[in-house]
């Protein structure tokens, strides 16, 4: 994909939008780079408003991973053959687009992992167990996902470390105030959500490693839903650690990356023992090897790293300014349709947001919304998000949610508020 | 709108959705037990107050959606004065209409009112959300799940 500079009437279902980049940004020939957007659920076009669980792949990334697998497959790092050497190269070339794609300052800063989630367990089990003991702190937000949450639970349990949590305000913001004075001397990391995946909300992050870094804690960031949407630099955000997810960047499942900086990927230990983590092995000592191969046990997902690289090559390639206008054009549209639905509130107004519309609607379960919504080919998120603190802060045993990617329309918007129609009607 | 859903969401659904039959606390409960579905958040407490085998009493509280409490609702209804094996027969031939759908009207048999939660055998995602306060049921009567004590 390259930019696109092509000013279309496409894709806008509602009038026009105003003088702005997204105008410039045409979303049916981005669109047209998703087979499955063609998909018919039920005999009704597919309107795909659950971005935020996992994206759609566009052909590039499916190309690019059946290729790998057709003409490049081999072990990588290992064998001395020609295949070996093109699937190493396909591999490690997928790393070095990582580290362009973080903006991160080394190649070794990119540890392949199966997705955000091992990566902040692999930060918990070395960083943490090495640097975070008994009486010490673990300090995360209200609105993290359980992967944010549990991980650190665990660690807290096996160092008898305390885990601690900054609050929010009703439109789902972060209280930076709450936060800093939760930040003490025994504080040794701050782990927190780059984009909420219920509300929205994008924390400010480099305001965040400030604080922390000022009383000495280091930072994990998940960007598991900001990769989609935000430009990511790691080293202007000056955060240790940052983890995202492959699957939810129109990238493949099972494939994310871990970067960390690299004194402290230097410093930290194994995650877990096996092939290609090594230098050397006898059964009185082995010597590891370095980052990131130290934290790669065994044959890695290299087909998905190949994915992930194409994914990569897709999202860059969309010209950023323009994607980020369309979807938050997208976002204040949907905002303000949604607003006007009887009896249906917001869950998550956040000032500073992203591609998220979470709601609850007056007498109506979320799951029911789900179902009668999939009738009509939308499809959404119902429930709790894998958020449970979250929803029990919010005073909501669920919510409805859709979410947004690059492909999304005003005209996925009207099919969603034309689907509510029905629900009301079968719940009068 | 799909016949499907019209079928799902019958208006007895709908009804006793909104309001739900014996949606209180027992306090005299002889077994409660408590029904959770992780994956939605579904939550609810059955009460019963079982005398010599019969259900004398049951009602239930919680949260969850359509399906899911009115499911809940029926089946208290449709309890009350019956013997424990009773009881959890009817679960056998609820659950059989839940997965097989009505077939005719061969699986309607001998389940009077609950014949309105049909229309989920066409929505299999759904089937844990009616099935949810039975396998409560079953708990409690079972033992399973937390006793209280009449006193």
């Amino acid at each position: 994909m390259t930019a696109v500079q092509s000013v279309t009437s496409l894709g806008l279902a509602h009038g026009q939008v105003g003088r702005n980049d997204a105008a410039d940004f045409d979303v049916e020939r981005v669109r047209q780079n998703f087979p499955i957007l063609r998909e018919k659920v039920y005999g009704k076009p597919l309107v795909y408003l659950d971005s935020a669980a996992t994206s759609q792949k566009p052909q590039g990334v499916i190309d690019a991973m059946s290729r790998f697998l057709l003409k490049e497959n081999a072990n990588v790092h290992r064998g001395v053959h020609y295949l070996a050497e093109r699937a190493t190269e396909a591999y490690e070339g997928a790393r070095a687009k990582a580290q362009r794609f973080l903006n991160a300052e080394h190649v070794h800063e990119i540890v392949f992992v199966r997705g955000a989630t091992e990566g902040i367990n692999l930060v918990a089990q070395s960083y943490g167990k090495k640097h975070v003991g008994e009486e010490d702190e673990v300090l995360i937000t209200s609105m993290e996902h359980h992967s944010n949450i549990v991980p650190w639970q665990m660690l807290c349990e096996q160092t008898g470390a305390r885990l601690r949590v900054a609050p929010i305000n009703d439109d789902g913001e972060l209280l930076l105030d709450e936060f800093e004075r939760l930040i003490g001397p025994k504080t040794r990391l701050v782990a927190v959500t780059h984009v909420s995946n219920v509300l929205g909300t994008i924390n400010p992050i480099r305001r965040i490693v400030e604080l922390a870094h000022a009383r000495g804690a280091r930072v994990l960031v998940d960007g598991a839903q900001a990769v989609p949407h935000l430009k990511i630099d790691v080293q202007a955000l000056g955060c240790d650690f940052y983890v995202f997810s492959g699957h939810k960047m129109y990238g493949p499942t099972g494939i994310g990356v871990l970067y960390g900086r690299s004194e402290l990927l230097e410093e930290m230990p194994p995650y877990q023992g096996g092939g290609d983590m090594i230098l050397s092995v006898s059964f009185e000592k082995t010597v590891y090897n370095a980052p990131p191969y130290k934290f790669e046990a065994g044959t890695p997902n290299m087909a998905g790293a190949v994915g992930l690289g194409a994914a990569i090559d897709f999202l860059t390639g969309l010209e950023h300014e323009a994607l980020a206008a369309h979807e938050e054009d997208v976002l204040a549209y949907g905002t303000r349709m949604l607003s006007a639905v009887p009896g249906l509130r917001l869950i998550g107004t956040a000032h500073a947001k992203a591609s998220v519309l979470s709601f609850v609607l007056d007498g109506v379960h979320p799951h029911d919304i789900g179902t009668i919504l999939d009738r009509e080919g939308v499809a959404i998120r119902a429930g709790h998000h894998c958020a449970q603190p979250l929803m029990r802060r919010l005073g909501v045993p669920a919510t409805a949610r859709a979410s947004l990617g690059c492909y999304s329309t005003r005209r996925d918007i009207d099919a969603l508020v034309a689907g509510l129609g029905q629900v009301r009607e079968l719940f009068q | 709108m799909s016949s499907e859903l019209r079928d799902l969401y019958q208006e007895v659904i709908i009804d006793h959705a909104k309001h739900p039959r014996n949606f209180v606390k027992l306090e005299d409960a002889t077994c409660t037990a408590e029904g959770f579905n992780p994956l939605c958040g579904d939550q609810l407490t059955l009460y019963v107050k079982l005398a010599e085998g019969v259900i004398e009493d049951i009602a239930f509280q919680g949260d969850g959606c359509a399906i899911s409490k009115a499911s809940a609702s029926l089946m208290t209804t449709a309890l009350k004065g019956k013997k424990q094996e009773e009881a959890l027969a009817l679960f056998g031939r609820v659950h059989t209409l839940l997965t097989e759908g009505p077939k005719g009207e061969r699986n309607l048999e001998g389940v009077g009112k609950l014949a309105a939660l049909s229309g989920i055998s066409e929505f299999p995602l759904r089937v844990k959300c009616a099935t949810l306060a039975w396998h409560t049921l079953r708990n409690a009567l079972e033992g399973t799940g937390a006793r209280i004590s009449t006193e």
